[in-house]
Order: C-alpha cells, then structure tokens, then sequence
C-alpha cells in the first residue's frame, strides 16, 4: 500500500507542487505565529512606497507599512476565514445531506429544497446582506462563505450517501438488524470521507477567493488586520505611482488557490476508489 | 405537466427567496427609521417617523405591500439619493446587463472553442497547454486581473479607459470601450472553468458508441463533431453554465468597483454604507431573482436539449 | 463484374501496448462473392471485432492495419478517410454489438436512419423522412408511421436494433458487416433478427460477413464460415461441414464444449482447457499449441500452412498432413 501511493505521486506531478505550494502558505503562516520582518501594522510614513531591498524583501506600501509581513499575516488570515467557513460549511452541510439519505421520505425533499435555497444566495450577496445589518468584519465573509458551502456539502454528501446506502453490503447490514443511526456511522461516513475531503479542498480554494474579494470590497476582515484583499484595493490607488503593488498580493492568492486546487485534484486521483480499499 | 411543475417549483423559489430576503433586511433591528433622525431624537419622534414609513405596521402587511410594488414596479424611494429606487435599479441596470452579456457572449465563445481545440488535441501538447491555463485562470482573482488589465492597457498602453463609464447617450462607441477590459476580466475565469467542462465532456461523449455508428454511416469526423458530439456534450456544459451564472453576477459586482462602473454594484455598496436598507433589500431580490431565473431558463433549455431529463426529478 | 467482392490477403493489425506494439491480427487471407454469406467464428479475444473494423477503417487511432484490403477491386488498406467515408455506408454498412448505446439518444429515428441518405445522396428533409417510414417498414419496427420522431430511449433493445439496421441498408449496400448483432438481446429476438438479416440480404443480393461466437447460430445463417483463434484463421470451409465434421482441434473443442439436450445424467461438460492467452502472449508457432491435445514438438516451429481437408475446406494443423498423422495422442 505504501510504495503504491509512491509510486502514485510520482505520477502526479502536479499534485506534488500543489502540496509544495500549500505547504508554503502554512509555513508562512506558522512563522507568523512567532515572527515577521517587521510589526505589520507598524506604519512608516517617510518610509512608504520603498522599492525591494534588503532591509524590505518586497518594499513598503503607502503608509510605510513591511509588504512581506502583510503578506505573511495576510495568510494567516486567509487560512482561518477559509477553514472557519468551509469548516462550518461541511459539517452542516454533511448533517443535511447524510440525515437525508438516511431518512428518506418529506424529510429527506424538505432538506434537499432547503439546501438547493442556498445555491441562490453565493457568498457576495450574503455578505451583502449581512454587511448592511452587521456591518462587514471577520464574522460576516464566515457566515456568508459558509451558506454557500453547507448547500455545496449538502449536495454532495447527499448524492455519495445515497450510492453508499443503495450497496449490498448496507442492505446485508440492515438485515442483521442494524440501525440507521449505526449504518451511517459504521459505513456511510467512512464511505463519503473522500469524495468530501476532494470538495473540500476545493471549496477551501473558493473560500480564498471569496475572502479576498470580500476584503477587496470592505466587506472582510476590519482594518488593521492584514488581508490579502485590502492589499489589493489599496495597491488600486496607488496604480500610477505604484504600480508593483498590485504584484504582490495577487501572486500570494493566485498561488495558494492554486496549489490548493492542484492538490484538490491530485487527491481525487489518488483516492479513487479503484486504488483505495473498501471499508 | 412537465412545464407546470418546474413553473410552479420556479415561482415557489423565488417567493421564498424573497421572504428570507426581506426577513433579514427588513424585520430585523437597525432599521431605516435609525437612519434618518437626528441624534438625540424623541421616541415619539421616532414612532411618528415609524408610522409615516409604514414600519409599525404588522410584518406579513409590509411584505405584501414590497411583494406588489415588485410586480407593479412601485419599489419606494432610496433615502440617500431621495429618488424611486426603480428609478436608481433602472438607470444601473443599463450598465450592470450589458457587461454581463458581453462577458457571457466572450465566455461561451472562448469556452467552446478552447475546450473543443483540447479535446481534438487529447494527449498532445494543445490539451496540456489548455488545461494549463485553465488552472491558471481559476486560480487568478477576477478582480486582480482587472487591476493588472488597467495597468497595462489602460495606464500602459492607453488603448482603453482606466475606469468610468460616460453614459450610452453620447458616444455608444466610447461606452462599449469601457465594458471591454471589465468583461475581459469577469470571463477569464469562467472560460477557465467552462473550457474544462467542454472539453471532459467532448472527450466522453467521443468514446461513446454512437459515434462509431455515425461514422459507420459515411460522417467525416469534423460533421460528427457537429452533428452528434456537440448536441450530447451541452447537457453538463450547459448545466455548468447555469451554475456559474451566480458567480458572474457576483464577479461582475466586484469589477464594477474596480472599473468604477455606476452599475448596481457600485449601488449597493452605496447603499450598505448609507444603511440605506430599501435600496440593498431590491438589489439583493434582484439579483437573488436573476440567479434563479437564469436556472429555471437553464432547466427548460436541458429538457429541450435532452428529453430524457424530463423524467428526473430535482 | 470480375473477381470477389472482398478480397483480403495478409491482413495484419498492430495496437500499441505496454511492451510495444502487439498484433491482434495476425495474416488473415479472405474471399467474399458477391451476394454470398461468410462467419467469423472465435471467442473473444481472437481478433475477429478488430477484422472488421479494420474493414470499416475505424480502428482506433492508435492501431496500425497492414496487408491488402481489396473492395470491388480499390484497395482499402492507406485510404485517405475522405475516401473511406464515401463507402461507408454507401456501399458498406456495418451493424454493431450493443443496440443500447448504438443510437445518439438526442436524434429523433428518422433522422438517425436516414442518415446515410441525406450524406451520400443528399436528401432534403421531407424525403429522407418518407424514406425513413419505408426502411423501418422494412425492417418489421412495429408503428413505424408513429416513431418517426421518437427517440432511442423509447424504444427496446431488440427496436434499436432493428432501427440500427434500417440505417445500415438505407442506401443499399453492397456489403453487411454484422459484428455480433443479437448477442446481447435475447434468445426469441435472437432468431427473428437473424431471420430478418437474412431475409434483406437474400432479398437485396447483398453480401454479408457475419460475425459471432455462436456456433448453432453460425450454422443456420451463412455458407460459409471461418474460425478465428489467435488472430489468425485456423479453420474455414461451408458451414455445416465445418461444424458437423471439424477438423482443427479447436473447432473439434468448440464443437465439443456445446451442452447438448437429452445428455446422460451426470455426464460433464467438456472444455477446452487452459485459457485464450492475452495479447501479445501467444505462444510460438501455432497459436492453439499450449492448449492442444495432439501438440507435439514441431507444432511450435511455426504457423501452421492451411492444410486443405476435403473439397473447399483447409485448416492449419500439421497434425492434419500425413507426415504428422498421429499414431498415438
């Protein structure tokens, strides 16, 4: 099994420099935890639009502030917006989706029409609405990244579950006398584990886009915190004078999403179920 | 039978949408009474403002009274630009639905042919580049490319505004110029995605048997394309598609910000920071509307395409 | 009109694999008259699909054909498929295994069999309708009129391959190819299609190449029929001969695996031991050798020359010439 999946990655090129680049990402975000170059919010005013050097790896924006350490907190935030929301995203969405396969029935429709609702509403338009009640902040691009993702999951987990349920090895459970509740702990979840870590990798992905363009337009995270988005907007007003700041962040999300979405992809491979053993 | 059932379904989304809409705008605190009195107001002063916007009557009235201006076209007046909203939604929508008809038209075309091209170029260098690109172009945020867009061919190179929008009354010429770059931006993603779609669907519906029989009766390879390929592989490109609609919508609220565009976008953010709450309630619906709208339409074209689909059951 | 119909000398068809390029068929030597009926006899694996197709000119991309094809006296083999196209289905139609998936399930019947019509002859729409009623008429699709404009999904697997064959005769043909056409319905349809086959052929003077595993089958609709093992041909003659008195081991084997009514109790059921090896696999010299209850060493020295066996019949055996009668098994 284990020179199996060796022999797989090497296959797959492409998902090893997806994991290299995600794992870039964390190290950047692990390393914030203890240290950056510079205090990011410390702001610099003589200091400002300073091209790369070695004391500013990749200069300064137009308050003065360290762009390596925004970028580097700037991940951090990323990183626990997208978790936050996928997080909650799939565990809702995994609840309706395996109760109804479960349940069947009014139930199981009811569920389904009420998940299918969330598709109207994609993450913008809720932060809108949250945003105009609440006032934009951390707790808003969660919430409203989240409603997305719990219809994504609850899709998804309801279709796998279903195929799992429809197997032989189900029915001969149920015919010794197995409860519903034991069926889907014993053989839906372990069943649906990969399709739904494949989604959620990808939804993580989205949920970095989302992010950034929540913060893009004021609807994120709060200043001061650093976010990769705000980057953006700010580097927008600098365009004529500054043009290279528009560089930097746009490279840090281009690349996480698309390591993410590499790795996303590699998995699906190598989880395919004719190389995984049944459960 | 078929069409009654999906109608009904249709009307049934799009009233619960607006209920969920309007539960969250309008019921909950914060309300637009807050909005306009002075600080230090009276709370009889504040009743007596209530009563005058109708906000003291009881919730299932005013949603009724919202859902009839909606069908009349009557939608009230924005506080912050003291004018009809319909007024307001009028006026940006002649610049919101032209650049999301000009991204879709951009979208289907490059769609189309790039995922055809790969599909022909399976396993050769074509395919690779595409999906290539592809990857790249789902990766990148839309509106990182439309800054990148304006630095180089509207600050650099000067062919094309670096943002505003002049209205279609005076020079249709110049205000089509500035929609190209921003629809360039809002479709680079969705070619992306969609010519992935065309392509894995074009590659499956080509080892299907029925292409063998085609050519069996004499098709050249090109007329197969057309004449049986094509039709078989809108099925999941069209349902994509329609999925991806939301994202357009959303991404094209996003790039109007960006190219400063007076479209609905620019509206709501507006609105939101004059917590002027009517204004987002409508936009919200209407885009809401236009998202679920836009599926009911995909539905029906699947059916027509395919008839087999009339038999499943959403 | 001199000469075969269908003249095929050496047919060779090589598909890329891990190891290389492996043949899947092997030198294959074939005559076709006019209005006559010839079978392809072999499990699967044996090479016979890959034959016709080859015929066709639609192999798959990967796979290369060598030897002589000869159609009405054109050779086949390095066609363009500009040219290719123009015969297919003009002049040979080709009618294949699984009606199921046969049919663009988008295309309403009529224009799926009037296809070949509105390619080759350029019928407008109105007429390639009318002429699709008269060949589903033909071709005994019960309310025909009424289907015109129904689509594959609605019909069984038995009415699409009725429809399957009405497209296939559309433009009248010169020659059938039938790879295994009612394998996968079942036994009741198996005869009425089969019966229909050969009713449209005798009546149009086609001629047809019949393709099946199934002996009973193989004996009661063509004159003639050609075993297949190994990629090559290893047994042919008139049917009925071949099957009630066969010659190579194989056929000898083939013939004797089939369960027969009216068998003792207990009586086993013969086989043909060991498997059909995997391509690329097969052992040097005769094909059939690993397999073969009268090997002996100079089996394996190289592909048995067809032996003839009685008037219009040849099989490759050595066992077969009087250097290697055997005196024991």
């Amino acid at each position: 099994m284990g020179s199996a999946m060796t022999t797989a990655m090497r296959r797959h090129p492409s998902f090893v420099a997806g994991c290299g680049l995600v794992g870039l990402w964390l190290a950047a975000v692990l390393l914030s935890l203890a240290w950056t170059p510079y205090p990011p919010t410390e702001i610099d005013v003589p200091n400002r639009l300073l091209l790369p050097s070695a004391a500013h790896w990749l200069g300064t924006d137009s308050l003065g502030r360290d762009i390596a350490s925004l970028l580097i907190v700037g991940a951090r935030t990323s990183l626990l917006v997208g978790v936050a929301a996928v997080g909650l995203g799939a565990l809702l969405g995994t609840a309706i989706g395996v109760l109804g396969a479960a349940r069947r029935g009014w139930l199981d429709a009811l569920l389904m029409r009420v998940a299918d609702f969330g598709f109207a509403f994609p993450a913008l338009l809720t932060a809108l609405m949250l945003a105009a009640l609440a006032g934009p902040g951390a707790a808003t691009a969660v919430a409203a990244i989240a409603v997305f993702n719990t219809a994504v999951f609850a899709r998804i987990s309801r279709s796998a579950a279903g195929a799992v349920w429809s197997r032989d090895f189900v029915l001969a459970a149920r015919a010794c006398g197995r409860g519903r509740w034991q069926v889907t702990v014993d053989h839906v979840l372990p069943n649906i584990a990969a399709p739904l870590i494949v989604q959620a990798t990808i939804q993580f992905a989205v949920a970095i886009l989302a992010e950034a363009a929540l913060s893009y337009l004021g609807l994120g995270v709060r200043p001061p915190q650093p976010s990769w988005g705000r980057m953006l907007n700010e580097a927008q007003e600098m365009m004529f004078q500054a043009p290279q700041l528009a560089l930097y962040p746009g490279v840090a999300i281009a690349l996480a999403v698309l390591g993410l979405n590499l790795v996303g992809d590699g998995l699906r491979d190598l989880l395919d179920p004719r190389l995984v053993r049944e459960r | 039978m078929f069409l009654i059932r999906r109608g009904a379904a249709f009307v049934a989304t799009l009233l619960a949408a607006s209920a969920l809409i309007f539960a969250v705008l309008a019921l909950l605190p914060g309300s637009a009474v807050d909005v306009r009195l002075e600080t230090g107001a009276t709370p009889e002063a504040a009743a007596a403002l209530a009563q005058q916007l109708g906000l003291d009557q009881p919730p299932l009235v005013r949603y009724g009274r919202w859902l009839r201006g909606l069908a009349s076209g009557d939608l009230g007046r924005s506080v912050a630009y003291d004018a009809p909203i319909a007024e307001l939604l009028a006026e940006r929508l002649l610049v919101t639905v032209p650049l999301a008809l000009i991204a879709m038209a951009l979208t289907v075309v490059f769609a189309l042919a790039l995922g055809v091209f790969a599909a022909s170029r399976h396993r050769r260098l074509g395919d690779a580049g595409v999906m290539a690109l592809s990857q790249l172009g789902m990766a990148v945020p839309n509106f990182w490319l439309a800054i990148l867009l304006i630095g180089v061919f509207a600050v650099g190179l000067q062919w094309f505004p670096a943002g505003g929008f002049d209205g279609w009354q005076d020079d249709p010429a110049a205000a089509l110029r500035s929609l190209l770059l921003p629809a360039i931006a809002l479709a680079a993603v969705q070619v992306a995605i969609l010519a992935r779609v065309t392509r894995s669907a074009v590659l499956e519906v080509m080892r299907e048997d029925f292409v063998r029989s085609a050519r069996a009766q004499g098709l050249g390879r090109r007329a197969v394309l057309w004449r049986h390929v094509l039709r078989n592989a809108l099925v999941p490109v069209l349902t994509v598609m329609g999925l991806q609609f939301a994202n357009l919508l959303t991404g094209a609220i996003v790039v109007e910000k960006v190219f400063a565009l007076p479209g609905l976008g620019l509206l709501v953010f507006q609105a939101i920071a004059n917590r002027d709450l009517a204004v987002v309630q409508n936009v919200v619906m209407l885009f809401a509307g236009a998202v679920i709208a836009i599926n009911f339409a995909v539905d029906l074209l699947l059916v027509a395409v395919d008839p087999r689909l009339k038999a499943v059951h959403r | 009109m001199a000469g075969p119909l269908l003249q095929v000398r050496g047919l060779r068809v090589s598909l890329p694999s891990a190891r290389g390029p492996v043949d899947a068929v092997r030198g294959i030597d074939l005559d076709l008259a006019r209005g006559r009926t010839l079978g392809l006899i072999g499990e699967s694996g044996c090479g016979k699909s890959m034959t016709a197709l080859a015929l066709m000119g639609l192999l798959p991309d990967a796979a290369r054909a060598s030897g002589s094809i000869r159609f009405d006296g054109q050779e086949l083999v390095g066609l363009d498929d500009a040219a290719m196209c123009r015969l297919r289905g003009r002049r040979i139609a080709m009618v294949f295994q699984e009606p199921m998936t046969a049919l663009d399930p988008l295309q309403p019947l009529w224009r799926t069999v009037s296809q070949p019509l509105r390619i080759h002859r350029g019928l407008d729409a109105r007429s390639a309708r009318a002429e699709a009623q008269r060949l589903l008429d033909r071709v005994q699709l019960p309310q025909a009129a009424q289907r015109l404009d129904a689509r594959p999904h609605q019909l069984s697997g038995g009415q699409r391959q009725r429809v399957m064959i009405a497209a296939a005769l559309a433009c009248g043909p010169e020659l059938l190819i039938a790879d295994e056409p009612t394998t996968a319905l079942d036994a009741t349809l198996q005869r009425e299609i089969l019966a229909l086959i050969g009713t449209l052929v005798t009546d149009s003077g086609m001629a047809l190449l019949l393709i099946s595993h199934d002996l009973d089958l193989m004996a009661r609709s063509v004159e003639r029929v050609m075993v297949m093992y190994g990629g090559t041909v290893v047994e042919e003659g008139p049917g009925a001969q071949v099957l009630a008195a066969p010659a190579h081991p194989y056929t000898r084997g083939l013939v004797g695996a089939r369960p027969r009514l009216g068998a003792a109790r207990g009586a086993r059921l013969a086989t043909i031991p060991g498997r059909v090896p995997a391509l690329g696999d097969w052992p040097a010299g005769c094909p059939f050798a690993d397999r073969c209850g009268w090997v002996v060493d100079a089996c394996r020295a190289g592909m048995p020359a067809p032996v003839g066996v009685g008037v219009d019949r040849a099989a490759r055996c050595i066992r077969l010439t009087s250097a290697h009668t055997p005196d024991s098994r």
